[in-house]
């Protein structure tokens, strides 16, 4: 295919586009530049930057946070798998009509509902204060595993209304042209709605991964020493708190990719969907 | 209102379509639709839109629920409540207007997935065989791409062969060339052909009328729910008996639809 092209045309083009580029970058730097200006100027600054940017106790801090950072990964990683399954279990149950199960929805239905309800928080101090008190046999009182649990029983609600968009938003002729090919209703589910439904739910699913790495943070409210508590045990025994922002920059480290990946994600979903409308 | 479906002596066909009737709250659809099918027959099922063609075919899969009536599939009572329509859809296939292909497989694995699913074959063998149905039909070039990847009429011929994959004794056909671009049409209808001539027994609706006659062993005119009018092919276009048919084919012709 040969391109017909216009020289005059693309010079306008061109010129416009370093014009707008030129514009960008002069309105970034005023900014910006004022923004600098007005901290540096600012009466506070000469304590602010004794106090929350210190190079010495950022490195004091640096191997206690370390151990910190990998509670928090530890934490995260192992409850996401498992808000996963649980979340995606409750979506299906509660999309299921056989009435058999209605208990199971019942119960489906509830859940969300209810911890849906509840802050995150509060529901890390039920189960890290109330559950030990109980004094069960042979129930661990650690207080990490219950809010390790809180946190997966939190998101789980939250991810399985996730996956219930997803479910609903394969059109019923998909269903349908499963069950006219023989497949019954679970193998309809499993191969056919449910790959599309978690394709399509990938992108807020990765945002609330993100939310779930933020909140593990919580955790530390029940005694466990991840990331930030670690700052905290160091910024009140020294009284600086330049931990607190190697600590705010070790999570950003863990969700500014997460957060570029969601967006490609969608990206590149957007731009499929958007090839295959135009057709062959 | 007369009904003329069932006065077609056939003795007992492969499919029997007897009074049924079926409503969508107030509205009903079909009103006592009874219909004769036989082995290695083609019907075609015409009439305008909202008179039962669709909804008809629908029911024969059990995709429908009907209020009365029977559908007997080689003897058996298929429409009564709790019936396992999964044993129907063993024997019937049906293709619907908006191709409803899988776009998360490809094409082969379109057509093998029900194979493997339910009928248990090996994955090997559900290929092979899916391999040489796509052969058959032109597309074997077309096996590992997605179907938002093929044309309109690529993706109905797959959805045609993803049906014929689980070797229906009968196949049902939804308005297949409706959503089509006209110049499309005719790798379809080839298909069909193809079919016909293959001694598969088939049930078409169409709004395709010079097609309706072609292919054809019996012509069924539906209106308000009832079959009207059935006949063979020249009898019921050349020289329809029913002033209903009269009136729906100079409406055709007006149309400039034959």
């Amino acid at each position: 295919m040969t391109l017909v092209t216009d020289p005059a045309r693309e010079t306008v083009i061109r010129k416009k586009r370093r014009r707008d580029l030129l514009i960008a970058s002069l309105s970034t730097v005023v900014v910006f530049g004022a923004a600098v200006v007005v901290i540096l100027q600012s009466p506070g600054w000469p304590a602010v930057k004794e106090s929350f940017l210190n190079p010495v106790d950022a490195r004091r801090a640096f191997p206690s946070l370390v151990d910190g950072f990998w509670l928090t990964l530890k934490l995260f990683l192992t409850a996401e798998p498992v808000v996963l399954l649980v979340a995606l279990l409750i979506a299906v149950l509660r999309g299921l009509t056989a009435p058999i199960l209605a208990p199971l929805r019942i119960v489906a239905t509830l859940y969300t509902d209810i911890v849906r309800g509840i802050p995150t928080i509060l529901l890390i101090f039920l189960f890290g204060f109330g559950i030990p008190a109980l004094n069960l046999q042979g129930v661990t009182n650690e207080p990490l595993f219950w809010g390790w649990a809180a946190l997966v029983v939190s998101y789980s609600a939250y991810v399985s209304e996730v996956f219930r968009a997803g479910l609903e938003s394969v059109h019923p002729s998909q269903a349908a042209a499963a069950r006219a090919l023989g497949l019954n209703r679970y193998q309809g589910l499993r191969h056919v709605v449910l790959p599309q439904a978690t394709r399509r739910v990938i992108p807020p699913l990765l945002n609330d991964f993100i939310s779930l790495q933020k909140d593990t943070a919580l955790v530390s409210f029940l005694g466990p020493i991840e990331l930030m508590s670690a700052a905290a045990i160091y910024a009140n025994s020294k009284f600086n708190y330049t931990p607190y922002i190697v600590a705010s920059l070790f999570f950003i480290l863990l969700t500014v990719p997460m957060t570029r990946y969601a967006d490609w994600i969608a990206a590149r979903q957007r731009q499929r969907s958007q090839s295959s409308g135009a057709g062959l | 209102m007369k009904d003329v479906g069932g006065s077609h002596d056939t003795g007992v066909g492969v499919l029997r379509v007897q009074s049924v009737h079926k409503a969508f709250g107030e509205n009903a659809v079909l009103r006592g639709v009874s219909l004769d099918v036989d082995d290695h027959e083609v019907v075609t099922l015409i009439g305008a839109s909202g008179s039962g063609k669709s909804t008809l075919l629908r029911c024969v899969d059990l995709l429908e629920t009907i209020d009365s009536g029977s559908i007997l599939l080689d003897g058996t009572d298929i429409s009564w409540p709790g019936f396992n329509a999964n044993e129907v859809r063993r024997k019937v296939g049906i293709v619907f207007q908006s191709f409803n292909l899988f776009p998360h497989l490809t094409v082969l694995e379109n057509i093998t997935l029900a194979p493997r699913k339910v009928l248990g074959h090996p994955r090997k063998q559900a290929e092979e065989e899916g391999s040489s149905l796509l052969q058959r039909f032109g597309l074997a070039d077309r096996a590992a791409e997605y179907p938002d990847r093929l044309s309109g009429g690529q993706q109905q011929r797959v959805a045609i062969v993803r049906a014929l994959a689980m070797q229906p004794k009968i196949m049902l056909f939804d308005e297949i060339t409706s959503a089509l671009d006209p110049e499309l049409v005719g790798e379809v209808l080839d298909v069909i052909r193809e079919l016909k001539d293959a001694g598969l027994t088939m049930i078409l609706a169409t709004h395709e009328m010079s097609f309706a006659r072609e292919i054809a062993t019996r012509v069924a005119f539906l209106d308000q729910g009832v079959v009207a009018e059935l006949g063979e092919p020249d009898q019921l276009f050349g020289n329809p008996q029913e002033a209903r048919t009269q009136q729906f084919l100079a409406r055709v012709h007006k149309a400039g639809r034959i």
